[in-house]
C-alpha cells in the first residue's frame, strides 16, 4: 500500500472518525445536555411528577453556605493537590534523571501507584490510618499525637490530600522524567563550564524547556483535582467530618445519588462544569503564552 | 443438510420442553452471612413450587439499590421486589404508580392476609393514615446497649448490671475511663439512635404531624430542651474523653468489637457478628433513659428495611410474589432469619415459637430489642418517621452533631441549625410531590 497523508477518496476520513465522535457524542454530550435538563426541573425521584422550575434551582444553590463552603474547600483543595504533586514529582524526576546506577529500579517503583485505581489507594490510606485498626494510627500515638479524623476535620483533609497526590506523582513523574530526558545535554552543560551553579542551570534552562510538559500536567493535574478524587473521598472520609472533606464532585454524589435530589444536584453539576471549562480556557489562554515550544 | 436438521431439532428439543417459570426479581442489600441467609430462603421457596423462581440480587447498599431500582423503574425495565430502608419510606410512598401496595397486592392475589399477625410497632411505621400497609416488613432492627463484660469488671463495675439511665451510664463511664478504657463509651448510627429513637423512647416529637405521619407538611422539632440536654450530655462527655466519636454509620462496632470501647449503642442487628468476633463476654442491654422526663421509657423506633413491591406491566406476577411474601411470613421462616441475624422476629407468632422453644433463655438479652419495642403501646411520638429527604436531613444531622463533637458548636445552636436545615429539605420536597 502506498503511504499517503491526504486520503484519495472523500468519505473514508469521516468513516474512520465516526466511532470516536459516536462515543464522545453519546457518552459526553448527551448526559452533560440531560444535565442542563435536569438543573431546571423540580422532580421527585420516580418522574412522576416534573415541574419546570427555570433557574430555581441554581438561586437555591448559591444562597446555600454550605455550597459556597465547598466551593472553598474544593479551591483548596485543588490547589495543594496540584502544586504538591506537580513539585514532589518534579523533585523526583530531577533526582531520577542524575542516577545511573538502580535508575530502572527507581523508575519502576515510582511509577507503580500509578497502576492502581483511586479507590483502591483510598482504602490503602484508609487501613494504614484508621483511628481504630491504621498502623500509621499506632505509631502517630506512640509520638503523643491523637488521630481520629472522625472528629477533626483537618486530619481527614489531610487523609484526602496526602491520599490524591501519592496517586498522581507517578503520573507526572513519568511525564516530567521524559521531558528531562529530552532536553538536550549539552546545553545544561554549556552553562556549567560557564559558572552556573545546578539551581541556576534548572531554573533559566531546564525549567523553560520542560514548561510544554509542566503546562499539560498542569492540565490535567487540576482535572483530576476537581473530578477523579470523588473516589478517595468516597472510601475513607465520606465528606465528613462536618463537611470537612465534602469537595464539589463529592457533594454531587451525595445529593443525587444518595439523597436523590435530581434537580439539585444536576445544577451542581453544570456548575462545577462550567468552572472546569473556565480553568481550561484560562489556562490555554494566558500560561501557554508563558510556555516554550 | 442432514446433519444441519438433526442439530437444529436437537437444539429445539432443548429449547421447547423448558416451562415458562415467571422469575421475580429480588434487589435487597444483604451482605456477607445476611446474603447467604437470603439465598437460602429463596431456595426453600423455589423448591416448594414449580411455577415462579424469585432470583435474590445484591444491588449495594440501601441506598445504591434504591438508586438502581429508581433508575430502572425510569427505564421501563423495574425489578419485581426491591428492599428498601426505612428512610425511603416517605420517597416510595409519594411515588404513584410506581409501587403496588403490599395490601392491595395481596388482596387481588387472594392470599390469606392478616396485618394483625404482625409486630404493631413494625405495620404502624408503613402503613397509610388508613391503616393498610404499603409494604412487606422483613428485617427489622432497633437501638440496644452493648457492654464489655470484661471491661466492666476490670473497672470494678457489675457486669450483670448494665447501666438502666443516662445518668447511670456516664458515671460508668466515668468509671471505665478510670480504669484505663480509652473508649469507654461509644454510638454506632448516632442519628438514629440518638436523636430519632431517643425522641421516641422519650415521648417527645421529632417532628410536627405526628413525626410526619399527617402528611407533607411537617416540620422538625427534635431542637426541644430533652434532646438538648441529651446531647449537650454528650458533648460533655466528649470533652472529657467518656464518649469517643468513631464515625456515622457502624464503624464504632468495629471498635467495639476489637474490645476498646466498654460501652456502645448501636442496632440489634450487629449481634450476629459482634457474637462471632469478639472475644470477650458482652451483654446485651435497653437503650438507657432519663428518669426525669416523664412517660420514658415509652418504645423504641424500628430501623432495617421493608419489600417494596414495584408496578409491573403483567399482573400475573403478582400472584408469585404474593406467594413468596406469604411463605416469608411463616413463623419456620422468620425464627430461622431472627435466630441467625438478630433482627426481630416480624410476626407474633414466630416470637412465640423463640419463646417456646427457650431462645431467650439459651442466649440472653437476644429479647431486648422486641421487649423494647413492645414496651408501651405506640403514642403519635413513638410510631415512626415520616420524612421526605431523609436521607439528606440523616446527612445533616451527622454534620451537625459531629460539629458539636469536635468542639465548635454547643448543643443548641448544632441543633437548631440541623432544624433550620432540615426543614429546608423538607419544603423541597413538599413542593416536589404536591
Amino acid at each position: 500500500m502506498e503511504k499517503r497523508v491526504r486520503f484519495r477518496s472523500r468519505w473514508l476520513p469521516y468513516l474512520l472518525v465516526f466511532p470516536q465522535i459516536a462515543v464522545t457524542l453519546v457518552f459526553f454530550f448527551w448526559p452533560a445536555a440531560e444535565t442542563v435538563r435536569y438543573s431546571m426541573l423540580l422532580q421527585d425521584a420516580f418522574a412522576s411528577k416534573i415541574q419546570f422550575v427555570w433557574f430555581d434551582n441554581f438561586t437555591t444553590l448559591f444562597q446555600d453556605p454550605n455550597y459556597l463552603a465547598s466551593f472553598k474547600l474544593t479551591a483548596f483543595f485543588s490547589a495543594v493537590v496540584a502544586i504538591s504533586g506537580l513539585s514532589i514529582s518534579l523533585l523526583f524526576a530531577v533526582f531520577a534523571d542524575r542516577v545511573l546506577r538502580g535508575a530502572n529500579v527507581y523508575k519502576t517503583l515510582l511509577i507503580w501507584p500509578y497502576a492502581v485505581a483511586p479507590a483502591v489507594a483510598g482504602i490503602l490510606w484508609l487501613f494504614m490510618l484508621s483511628p481504630s485498626i491504621g498502623i500509621l494510627t499506632y505509631v502517630l500515638r506512640s509520638y503523643g499525637v491523637q488521630w481520629n479524623y472522625y472528629v477533626n476535620g483537618n486530619q481527614a483533609l489531610l487523609l484526602i490530600c496526602v491520599a490524591a497526590v501519592w496517586k498522581q506523582i507517578s503520573y507526572n513523574f513519568l511525564f516530567f522524567l521524559a521531558g528531562l530526558q529530552s532536553i538536550p545535554g549539552s546545553l545544561v552543560e554549556a552553562a556549567a563550564i560557564d559558572g552556573a551553579g545546578p539551581v541556576r542551570r534548572f531554573w533559566t534552562i531546564v525549567f523553560p524547556l520542560l514548561s510544554p510538559t509542566a503546562f499539560f500536567l498542569l492540565v490535567v493535574n487540576i482535572v483530576y483535582a476537581f473530578f477523579d478524587t470523588f473516589a478517595i473521598v468516597d472510601a475513607t472520609t465520606q465528606g465528613g467530618p462536618a463537611q470537612a472533606t465534602q469537595i464539589l464532585v463529592f457533594k454531587i454524589y451525595q445529593d443525587g445519588v444518595q439523597a436523590l435530589d435530581l434537580g439539585g444536584s444536576a445544577a451542581q453539576s453544570v456548575v462545577l462544569m462550567v468552572i472546569v471549562i473556565a480553568l481550561t480556557v484560562v489556562q490555554f489562554r494566558w500560561v501557554e503564552r508563558k510556555v516554550q515550544y | 443438510m442432514k446433519k444441519q436438521l438433526i442439530a437444529a431439532m436437537l437444539a429445539a428439543a432443548f429449547v421447547l420442553p423448558a416451562q415458562a417459570v415467571t422469575e421475580i426479581q429480588w434487589w435487597h442489600s444483604m451482605a456477607g452471612k445476611l446474603g447467604d441467609k437470603v439465598g437460602e430462603i429463596a431456595d426453600k421457596f423455589n423448591a416448594s413450587q414449580k411455577d415462579y423462581k424469585v432470583v435474590p440480587v445484591y444491588k449495594g447498599q440501601y441506598d445504591e439499590s434504591l438508586t438502581a431500582a429508581i433508575a430502572a423503574y425510569r427505564a421501563g425495565k423495574p425489578p419485581q421486589i426491591v428492599q428498601v430502608f426505612e428512610v425511603g419510606t416517605a420517597t416510595m410512598m409519594a411515588a404513584h404508580g410506581a409501587v403496588m401496595p403490599v395490601y392491595k397486592m395481596m388482596s387481588q392475589a387472594h392470599e390469606p392476609f392478616d396485618p394483625k399477625a404482625y409486630l404493631p410497632a413494625v405495620t404502624s411505621y408503613y402503613s397509610d393514615t388508613h391503616g393498610n400497609l404499603l409494604s412487606m416488613p422483613f428485617n427489622s432492627s432497633t437501638q440496644v446497649l452493648y457492654i464489655n463484660k470484661d471491661a466492666f469488671k476490670k473497672a470494678g463495675l457489675d457486669p450483670e448490671k448494665a447501666p438502666q439511665t443516662w445518668p447511670e451510664l456516664m458515671q460508668d463511664a466515668d468509671k471505665l475511663k478510670a480504669a484505663g478504657i480509652a473508649c469507654p463509651f461509644t454510638t454506632g448510627w448516632q442519628s438514629w439512635v440518638q436523636l430519632e429513637s431517643f425522641s421516641a423512647w422519650h415521648n417527645v416529637p421529632f417532628s410536627t404531624e405526628q413525626n410526619g405521619f399527617g402528611g407533607l407538611g411537617t416540620r422538625l422539632e427534635f431542637n426541644g430542651p430533652v434532646q438538648v440536654m441529651h446531647i449537650q450530655n454528650l458533648s460533655d462527655m466528649a470533652k472529657k474523653g467518656t464518649f469517643i466519636y468513631a464515625g456515622r454509620k457502624d464503624e464504632p462496632t468495629g471498635k467495639f468489637q476489637a474490645g476498646e470501647c466498654g460501652m456502645e449503642t448501636t442496632s440489634s442487628g450487629s449481634y450476629a457478628n459482634i457474637k462471632a468476633n469478639a472475644k470477650f463476654e458482652f451483654g446485651v442491654a435497653p437503650l438507657p433513659y432519663y428518669p426525669s422526663v416523664k412517660g420514658a421509657p415509652q418504645n423504641t423506633i424500628i430501623g432495617g428495611a421493608t419489600l417494596w413491591v414495584m408496578t409491573q406491566k403483567d399482573p400475573d406476577v403478582y400472584k408469585g410474589i404474593a406467594k413468596f411474601f406469604t411463605f416469608l411470613s411463616t413463623p419456620a421462616v422468620q425464627l430461622d432469619w431472627h435466630k441467625s441475624t438478630g433482627y426481630v422476629p416480624i410476626t407474633l407468632a414466630a416470637y412465640e415459637e423463640a419463646k417456646k422453644e427457650g431462645l431467650y433463655k439459651e442466649r440472653p438479652g437476644f429479647d431486648t430489642a422486641i421487649l423494647e419495642l413492645t414496651n408501651k403501646p405506640p403514642t403519635p411520638n413513638s410510631k415512626g418517621l415520616r420524612l421526605g429527604n431523609f436521607v439528606q436531613i440523616r446527612n445533616v444531622i451527622d454534620e451537625e452533631l459531629e460539629s458539636v463533637w469536635s468542639g465548635q458548636k454547643t448543643a443548641k445552636a448544632a441543633l437548631d441549625e440541623a432544624v433550620k436545615r432540615g426543614n429546608e429539605l423538607l419544603e423541597k420536597f413538599q413542593k416536589a410531590n404536591k
